[in-house]
């Protein structure tokens, strides 16, 4: 199979008739780790959930694309079934449905009739992965994400990732609300995904986690586009100077989407 | 003044119908004075359905079914319901009134226990069916349909427990329905001091769909400590029309009836479920789900009256709508002046599917005593779109989502059900109903 390549070209993402994405431009290929950092409010979840397609948003103008696939043209699962995956910032609760029964469900709906995970096998994956994430088995039959606390939804987000091992995944803020003993548990279990066949696109205000996950690519978002991209020295650059001197570079005072 | 009513049977053709069967006079008498009363006696009136054009008094009056008696000659749709032959242990199975199968453990009946249909009953148990026959908890009296009732009765089950006895595996009566039969079924428990029992009922339609009415009522009575668990999962085709009304008598001290109730008819339907807890302590628990398809209208009305100290009633209905079904959700907790300490608790909630389906939850307090506790929550409300976003994200189509959010939604009556074949059928039913 081919390197995953996620591409998205002059992208414009609006809500309620409000234009949060203004020209956004990114590509991620295979076996690359791409950061997305940015103020509050400038855009980083809308793109995320674009791509995804959350039924909130509308799409203007641009286009995207996971290997020759227009996700636009795709509904929600057909875009998971090509192999894209969300780790949402806030995850919904399902009260009812157990997260295994979840887990199970949505890596079956990946799967050809007849050709379901076996119970034993998914068994000792999520054993594994869960003691990897160090997630309490009780969660397993705990309702999903009903009265999880905020880390403990940022793990099964994760664990949900490594059960289903998408080719591309954006992490949007899995880093908030995690101890650093957790955040060091998240990095490993993403960086066990790292190989040519994996992409990543992980959204962060914080250089913390990038101790832990090296990225390839740091990018910078403002007033609804990326303004500046780097190495990883950029997020560096972020920890100690903040954002104001990239304001000043490219001219703008309120770095917000919908100010001018 | 009610027009003029006419009934497909008339007051001769029902006393022969009654001496047929070898039935005690009075409860040929009692036949004929409801058949009379039912002309006069109003329609019931469930709370925000309209059923004056249902149709509950035109039916076949034939049930041109013979009596069965080998497992085998079981219909398909029974057999799925009961297991395998080797595994049945208490079974009354009845096609349009008529007993086609029975089995009953030797040990129970050792023990005193009546497990047989109502027709047996009257002859060989007369005086204890006269003693309960729709004395306390159901009269004939109350309103046109359980005048019919009580005039028209063509089958049902009786079930004795004698005091201290418990009985483990559950007695399971299977109800099919078939043709234009106007079915008029009755069910009598009684259980004694210190027993133990449950029962499963199935209501089933077979055959191709002819209009129909279903006519169903059933009665518990516990005397102290009794603990009875009532299951039923009711699944009457489209074309039948359906008045079913569950009675429970809590009289002993510290008595307790569970209700595990599966609403899954197709066609219009009046669900009463009415728990009176009489005894001091007695404890009554009703649980339904249910689901609304097509174009059926049905309204499902559970009460709890409390008339003993320190009583506690719990009621949780939990409701699916879809297509252009229309259902009425009514909780009704009434405490009476002197039940100090009671205790009544009481929810609904109802999922929307469809925007053309229309549901309705009605939570309703009434309580005549300062000494009580009591509480409600009631919602209508659809499937959320972010659910759906984030079951879809994990590569689920909308179907698959939706399934799993229904049954999510329906997973806290369902997991409580109190009996665990009721539970099983429950689920299956509801994913034939749902897609
Ligand atoms: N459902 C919504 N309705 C109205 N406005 C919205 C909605 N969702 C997002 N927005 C607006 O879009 C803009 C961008 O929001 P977005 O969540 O993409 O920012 P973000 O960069 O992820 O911020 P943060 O770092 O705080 O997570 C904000 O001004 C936000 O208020
Ligand atoms: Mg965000």
């Amino acid at each position: 199979m081919t390197k995953p390549n996620l591409s998205v070209k002059d992208l414009h993402v609006s809500i309620e008739e409000k234009e949060i994405l203004k020209g956004l431009n990114i590509e991620v290929n295979g076996g690359e780790i791409h950061a997305v950092m940015g103020p509050n409010g400038t855009g980083k979840s809308t793109l995320a959930s674009a791509l995804m397609g959350h039924p909130s948003f509308e799409i203007e103008k641009g286009e995207a694309y996971l290997d020759n696939n227009n996700l636009f043209d795709m509904e929600v699962d057909e875009r998971a079934q090509a192999g894209l995956f969300l780790a949402m910032q806030y995850p919904s609760e399902i009260s009812g449905v157990t997260n295994s029964d979840f887990i199970r469900s949505a890596m079956n709906a990946q799967r050809e009739e007849g050709d379901e995970v076996s119970l034993m096998k998914f068994i000792r994956q999520m054993d594994e992965k869960m003691d990897m994430l160090e997630i309490d088995q009780s969660f397993q039959h705990r309702y999903l994400n009903e009265g999880f606390s905020g880390g403990e939804k940022k793990r099964n987000e994760i664990l949900q990732l490594m059960m289903l091992q998408p080719r591309m995944a954006i992490l949007d803020e899995i880093d908030s609300g995690l101890d650093i003993d957790a955040l060091k548990v998240v990095a490993k279990g993403v960086n066990s995904l790292r190989s040519e066949d994996f992409g990543c696109l992980i959204i962060t205000h914080y250089q913390r986690l990038l101790n832990y996950i090296t990225p390839d690519y740091v990018h910078v978002m403002m007033q609804g586009r990326i303004v500046k991209s780097g190495g990883p020295e950029l997020a560096q650059k972020l920890e100690e100077h903040g954002y104001d001197w990239i304001k000043e570079e490219i001219g703008i005072e309120d770095e917000t989407v919908g100010k001018e | 003044m009610t027009a003029e009513v006419t009934f497909p049977i008339n007051k001769q053709q029902l006393e022969s119908f009654s001496n047929d069967r070898h039935e005690p006079k009075w409860f040929t008498d009692f036949r004929l004075s409801s058949l009379e009363q039912a002309v006069n006696l109003e329609m019931p009136k469930p709370d925000k359905t309209n059923i004056s054009k249902w149709n509950f008094t035109s039916f076949g009056i034939n049930a041109n079914t013979a009596a069965g008696t080998s497992f085998d000659s079981l219909s398909d749709s029974v057999k799925t319901l009961v297991g395998e032959e080797k595994d049945v242990q208490n079974l009354l199975a009845q096609k349009n009134g008529q007993t086609i199968y029975q089995a009953v453990n030797e040990d129970l009946t050792s023990k005193g226990v009546i497990f047989t249909d109502i027709a047996t009953a009257l002859n060989d148990h007369e005086e204890l069916v006269k003693k309960f026959y729709m004395q306390d908890a159901v009269s004939a009296n109350e309103h046109r349909l359980t005048a019919l009732h009580a005039a028209l009765v063509n089958g049902g089950t009786f079930i004795y427990v004698p005091k201290d006895v418990e009985i483990e595996a559950p007695l399971q009566a299977v109800y099919a329905h078939e043709g234009d039969f106007g079915l008029f079924n009755h069910v009598l428990i009684v259980a004694e001091a210190n027993s133990k029992l449950t029962y499963v009922e199935n209501y089933i339609s077979e055959g191709s769909g002819s209009e129909a009415v279903a006519n169903l009522v059933a009665e518990v009575y516990l005397d102290e400590g009794a603990k009875v668990s009532f299951g039923a999962v009711d699944n009457l085709a489209e074309t039948v029309t359906t008045y079913t009304n569950r009675r429970g008598q809590v009289n002993g001290r510290d008595a307790q009836l569970y209700w595990s109730l599966g609403q899954m008819n197709d066609g219009n339907t009046v669900s009463e479920n009415t728990t009176y807890l009489m005894g001091e302590g007695s404890y009554g628990d009703a649980k339904t789900v249910s689901i609304g398809r097509g174009q059926q209208s049905q309204n499902f009305t559970t009460n709890i009256v409390h008339y003993g100290k320190n009583s506690d009633g719990q009621i949780l209905k939990h409701g699916v709508m879809k297509d252009r079904a229309t259902s009425i959700f009514n909780g009704v907790t009434k405490i009476i002046n002197g039940a100090t300490k009671a205790n009544g608790e009481q929810t609904e909630r109802v999922l929307m599917l469809s925007d053309k389906a229309r549901g309705d939850a009605n939570p309703i307090l009434l309580i005549d005593e300062d000494d009580v506790t009591a509480g409600h929550a009631a919602s209508v409300g659809n499937i959320d779109p972010l659910q759906m976003f984030y079951l879809m994200s994990r590569g689920m189509n909308r179907t698959e989502a939706e399934r799993l959010i229904i049954h999510g939604f329906l997973a806290p009556v369902v997991d409580a059900l109190a009996i665990e074949t009721v539970k099983n059928q429950v689920f299956h039913v509801i994913e034939r109903k749902v897609y």
